[in-house]
C-alpha cells in the first residue's frame, strides 16, 4: 500500500516535471541514466564520456564522424552543422540550457548515436556522455 | 518667421514621405511582398525543429509532394537521422503542404513551380529548375568555398534569409 502511494507519487512528479518542460539538470539527467543501466550513479565515468565524444567511427558513407567533428574538439566552443549553421556549445560551463530538458536530450542522442555509431547509445554511454561534459570547465 | 519655415517644412516632408509610400508597389494580396521576399510566416515546430540544423527552408521552395517524401524519410535526411516523434512530424508536414509551392500562397511557389515534374517530386530545392536559373551565374569552385559550404547553406550568401528576404541587393558572396 505504502509502495503503492510512493510509486504513484513519484508518478505524478515525473508527470509534473514533464510538463513543466526543462525542468531537467545535468545531475537528474545522470541519475536517470544511471538508474536505467542498473548502476550507481558513481559508476557514470567521464573518460568514458570523453573518449565517446572524440573517438572517430565509420559513417554511413565510409567517411570518419565523431561528436568533435560537428561540435569541436572543445565542447565549451560553438560548433557547425554540416550545412554551416551555428551549433550552441554542448558544455553546460558554455551553455546553461545544455541538459535541462530530458525530451530534447533522448532527441539528439537518438540522432547522433545513430549517425556516428551507426547504432543507439546504451543508458551507460549516455550517463558518462553528460558525466564528462558537466565537468568541462 | 522661422517657426513658420521650419512647419512647412515638415508638411512639406511628411506630404512627400506619403505619396512615395503610397506610390511604392506595395505587392500583392498575398502579402508576400510581391518581389523576391516570401510570405512572413510562424510556425513554432518548423523554425524550431527545422531550423536545429540549417535555415528553416521556406515550404514555398517545394510543393506538397517533396515535402511528403522528405518528411517520411527523416530518418535518412541527406545522410543524418533527423528523426522527430509522430505528433511533431505530422504536425510540421501539414503546415508545409499548407504553404506549398502549388498550395497558391505566395508568388514565389508560382515561379518554383514552373518546370517542376510532379511525378518526380524534387527533394532537394538545388535540384529544382528554378534554383538552377537563378544561380547559373555561380560557379562550382564559388559553392564550395569554405565559408559557403554548399548551396543548402541560404544564409551564406542571401544575408537576410532566415528573415525570408531573397532580393538580390541582400547578396554578398563571402571570399
Amino acid at each position: 500500500m505504502i509502495k503503492h502511494m510512493v510509486c504513484s507519487g513519484l508518478a505524478i512528479l515525473g508527470m509534473a516535471s514533464a510538463m513543466a518542460g526543462a525542468a531537467d539538470s545535468p545531475a537528474s539527467l545522470m541519475a536517470q541514466y544511471a538508474q536505467q543501466a542498473g548502476v550507481p550513479v558513481s559508476a557514470l565515468a567521464a573518460p568514458r564520456g570523453a573518449a565517446l565524444y572524440r573517438t572517430e567511427h565509420a559513417g554511413r558513407n565510409g567517411q570518419a564522424v565523431s561528436c568533435a567533428g560537428c561540435h569541436t574538439a572543445n565542447p565549451t566552443q560553438v560548433g557547425r552543422t554540416r550545412v554551416g549553421k551555428r551549433i550552441e556549445p554542448l558544455a553546460p560551463a558554455a551553455n546553461p540550457q545544455r541538459f535541462t530538458d530530458a525530451a530534447k536530450v533522448e532527441k539528439w542522442f537518438r540522432r547522433n548515436c545513430q549517425d556516428v555509431l551507426q547504432r543507439e547509445c546504451s543508458a551507460q554511454e549516455k550517463g558518462d556522455f553528460i558525466a564528462w561534459l558537466s565537468q568541462v570547465k | 518667421m522661422n517657426y513658420l519655415l521650419r512647419g512647412i517644412g515638415v508638411v512639406a516632408a511628411v506630404g512627400a514621405v506619403s505619396v512615395l509610400a503610397f506610390s511604392l508597389p506595395s505587392g500583392d494580396a498575398r502579402g508576400d511582398g510581391g518581389g523576391h521576399a516570401l510570405p512572413k510566416l510562424t510556425h513554432k515546430n518548423w523554425q524550431q525543429e527545422c531550423a536545429s540544423c540549417h535555415i528553416a527552408y521556406a515550404p514555398a521552395f517545394l510543393p506538397k509532394a517533396s515535402w511528403r517524401r522528405l518528411m517520411g524519410g527523416l530518418d535518412q535526411h541527406f545522410g543524418e537521422n533527423a528523426s522527430l516523434d509522430p505528433a511533431t512530424q505530422a504536425d510540421i508536414l501539414r503546415f508545409l503542404e499548407a504553404n506549398a509551392a502549388d498550395s497558391g500562397n505566395s508568388r514565389m511557389g508560382g515561379r518554383v513551380m514552373q518546370g517542376v515534374n510532379l511525378n518526380e517530386a524534387p527533394l532537394r530545392i538545388t535540384e529544382t529548375r528554378w534554383f538552377v536559373r537563378k544561380h547559373d551565374e555561380v560557379s562550382r569552385a564559388t559553392w564550395s568555398r569554405k565559408s559557403i559550404g554548399s548551396a543548402a547553406n541560404c544564409a551564406a550568401c542571401h544575408r537576410q534569409a532566415e528573415q525570408g528576404v531573397f532580393d538580390e541587393d541582400t547578396v554578398r558572396i563571402p571570399k
